[in-house]
């Protein structure tokens, strides 16, 4: 039988980095890019050692939108799965204040993958098969003054993916969002998190695996963010604009 | 980019905590760049038990270089990246067929560690400490230069880095060489003495086996006369499993240790409970007199079973003693550390006792003779023992594990290796004193 493949878009992030071991050790190939291209080739080097799989590497900038034609014509093959992994908080002092700081906030967060993704769902449409992740935030639930840039982009990617969803259902395509509440990650190094409800990328990457599986439409890891953001989008407007969040 | 900021860190026993600033770099030019900004050191799982890998100006947290470069299955030398844990060289190299050639008590360590503590396992008095097996090793020296170093190029570096505790440079890969074996099983093999000249003679007659290493009950002693167990091992060839095991003689076991979810109360490694559980052990393992096949997670690991194991001594945490006694005076030295711990009450949870081969390297623990190792709950009474241990050990011309001290007084440990002098020389030379800094070298003045 086939091997299963999966492309993983910004292979280098540390989710990434969890869902790509994950899917290796379930004997998927790997195709991989990021924007890196010396710690990509030590990512796959690592990951061949690890793991009877094959492993193919890409170099990709998301925002050079003219490259991702480039990049589907070149993939070994056209994957079983799609992750998108690629995300950027930035500073939101510095999003609120300098245009370029807030358009690579969005850019990064919305435009690039979105471009990206529908490319890749014209071709699965087409095939009738697929499968396409795209890891959003539940920051993109309700704005909040602490990183409503982020927060939007990301609500926009959301409500991308969960269009697609819809569009695709027909043509056995599942479209699955991932919801990570706070991780420990590179990009929350510098945040102090809530310990209770926060977890580690390998937890992530174990939950998008079973949302693979189980063919789930809206992942949120961990499960208790679910119950999270219900109550928070229970608080009226009126009483939310005063909070601290 | 890599930030810097603030966390609370001990090493593996939990004292001393200290708050640092600690960094994650991505690359190696940003290590380049942080060791340009001040003084380091470089941390890899926070598996040595003191204070040997923080610095509370900056601590550079290596986790993000831990993969696997490259393996040559003709010469079975591996490279990898320094922060590389033994656990996943084992998982990827094992079903083929390799394991390391020497391997401490957890395989929780990372490569950088091993090399900087020159960590010795079960194997010392016949196959040496990890040094042996170490062909190269990059590292950043203090002016941020990327040398390799070897026993053919940069020699001296390579000889001071090893057991050189991160205070050379930071290492960033090494080539090590793996061990070709044929199963994933170890024969072993438990023999029973009843006092110290016993422990020992049976230590000189098996010191053809590969693996040896003594349990001591150290607590209950009546007449000097202890409990204590010797285990010694080989790995076992495919020819000496049986029938069902040889079908997968390699078998690779991913076990989900327990985990301990938190701090237990202080007060709950009490003496009764030390007391009760070394007898337990003793009891389970003397009837187990034959030779049996142990599989090699519960040989060389059997505490990884329990992740966090540490969390049992409760918040303040517990310190580790070891010191090594050369081979003439093993045995009245031995003697003296046991009667002393018997005149103090401090009870040892986990007490393990080894044969040394000869010494080697520039910095290393390791010299001919006797190694004994405690693990004491911290607390003001364990300090004044082990301040007197440290008098017994200098009387008898010993020295002291650095990967384990987490409360060595400086005179203690200048007296115990005239090595020291030369080593703070090198130091010097290579303009690494100022650079390369952990809260266990400021302690000692190394």
């Amino acid at each position: 039988m086939k091997r299963k493949s999966i492309l993983i878009v910004g292979s280098l992030s540390d989710i990434a980095k969890s869902v790509a071991n994950k899917f290796a050790e379930h004997n998927y190939d790997l195709l991989l890019t990021a924007r890196n291209l010396e710690n990509l080739k030590l990512q796959a080097n690592d990951l061949k050692s690890k793991y009877n799989v094959n492993v193919d590497y890409y170099k990709l900038d998301i925002l050079n939108i003219d490259d991702h034609q480039k990049l589907i014509s070149n993939l070994s093959v056209i994957p079983d799965i799609v992750l998108c992994a690629v995300g950027f908080m930035g500073d939101q002092k510095d999003s609120e204040n300098k245009q370029i700081s807030r358009s690579e906030v969005i850019r990064t967060n919305f435009e690039g993958p979105v471009h990206l993704m529908s490319e890749f769902a014209n071709l699965f449409e087409k095939r009738e098969s697929g499968t396409i992740i795209g890891i959003s935030s539940v920051a993109g639930i309700r704005g909040k003054k602490s990183n409503y840039i982020y927060g939007s982009a990301k609500s926009g990617l959301t409500t991308f993916l969960s269009g697609l969803r819809n569009r695709l259902y027909e043509k056995n395509v599942n479209v699955i969002t991932v919801l990570p509440g706070t991780v420990y990650t590179k990009m929350t190094l510098n945040l102090k998190l809530p310990k209770l409800i926060s977890s580690y990328p390998d937890k992530i990457a174990q939950d998008i695996f079973n949302g693979v599986k189980s063919e789930k439409n809206v992942v949120y890891t961990l499960a208790i963010w679910k119950y999270i953001m219900k109550i928070i989008n229970l608080i009226p407007e009126s009483i939310f604009k005063k909070t601290n969040l | 980019m890599s930030y810097l900021i603030k966390e609370k860190i001990s090493g593996w026993g939990g004292y001393p905590t200290e708050i640092v600033n600690i960094n994650y770099p991505n690359n190696i030019q940003e290590i380049i760049n942080e060791i340009k900004k001040g003084n380091t050191i470089a941390r890899g799982n926070g598996r040595a038990y003191g204070d040997s890998a923080q610095n509370k100006d900056k601590t550079i947290n290596m986790k993000n270089f831990n993969k696997i470069l490259s393996f040559d299955k003709n010469s079975g030398i591996l490279e990898v990246e320094a922060g590389v844990i033994l656990e996943d060289i084992i998982n990827t190299f094992l079903p083929k067929g390799w394991f390391p050639y020497v391997t401490p008590g957890s395989k929780f360590v990372t490569v950088g560690g091993l090399i900087c503590a020159d960590v010795h396992g079960k194997n010392h008095h016949k196959e040496g400490s990890f040094r042996n097996y170490v062909e190269w090793i990059d590292i950043i020296n203090a002016h941020g230069d990327i040398l390799r170093c070897s026993r053919k190029e940069n020699e001296e570096l390579f000889e001071w880095t090893i057991g050189g505790m991160g205070l050379t440079g930071i290492i960033i890969r090494a080539a090590i060489k793996l061990r070709s074996i044929e199963t994933s099983w170890i024969k072993e093999k438990t023999y029973i003495a009843n006092n110290l000249d016993e422990i020992l003679d049976i230590f000189e007659k098996t010191k053809s086996s590969t693996y040896s290493v003594a349990w001591l009950n150290a607590n209950k002693r009546k007449n000097n006369k202890y409990q204590s167990l010797i285990m010694t091992g080989e790995h076992a060839l495919i020819n000496e499993l049986d029938h069902s095991k040889r079908l997968n003689p390699l078998k690779l076991i991913k076990r989900k240790g327990i985990k301990i979810p938190f701090y237990f109360p202080n007060w709950f490694l009490n003496i009764l409970l030390v007391r009760i559980f070394n007898l337990i052990y003793y009891f389970l393992n003397k009837n187990s007199r034959k030779e049996k096949l142990k599989y090699w997670n519960n040989y060389f690991y059997p505490l990884d079973n329990i992740l966090e194991w540490n969390k049992i001594y409760g918040k303040k945490g517990f310190v580790q003693y070891q010191c090594v006694i050369p081979l003439q005076k093993s045995k009245i030295g031995l003697e003296e550390i046991l009667d002393e711990i018997q005149k103090s009450k401090a009870d040892s949870y986990l007490t393990t006792l080894k044969r040394f081969g000869k010494q080697d390297g520039n910095f290393s623990f390791p010299m001919e003779g006797y190694t004994i190792a405690f693990d004491f709950p911290t607390n003001k009474k364990v300090f004044d023992l082990l301040d007197k241990l440290d008098k017994i050990t200098l009387k008898f011309g010993g020295r002291f594990y650095l990967a384990k001290d987490a409360r060595m007084k400086k005179n203690t440990f200048k007296d115990s290796d005239e090595r020291i002098k030369n080593f703070i020389e090198f130091r010097n030379k290579n303009n690494s004193f100022n650079k390369f800094k952990s809260s266990q070298s400021l302690r000692l003045e190394l």
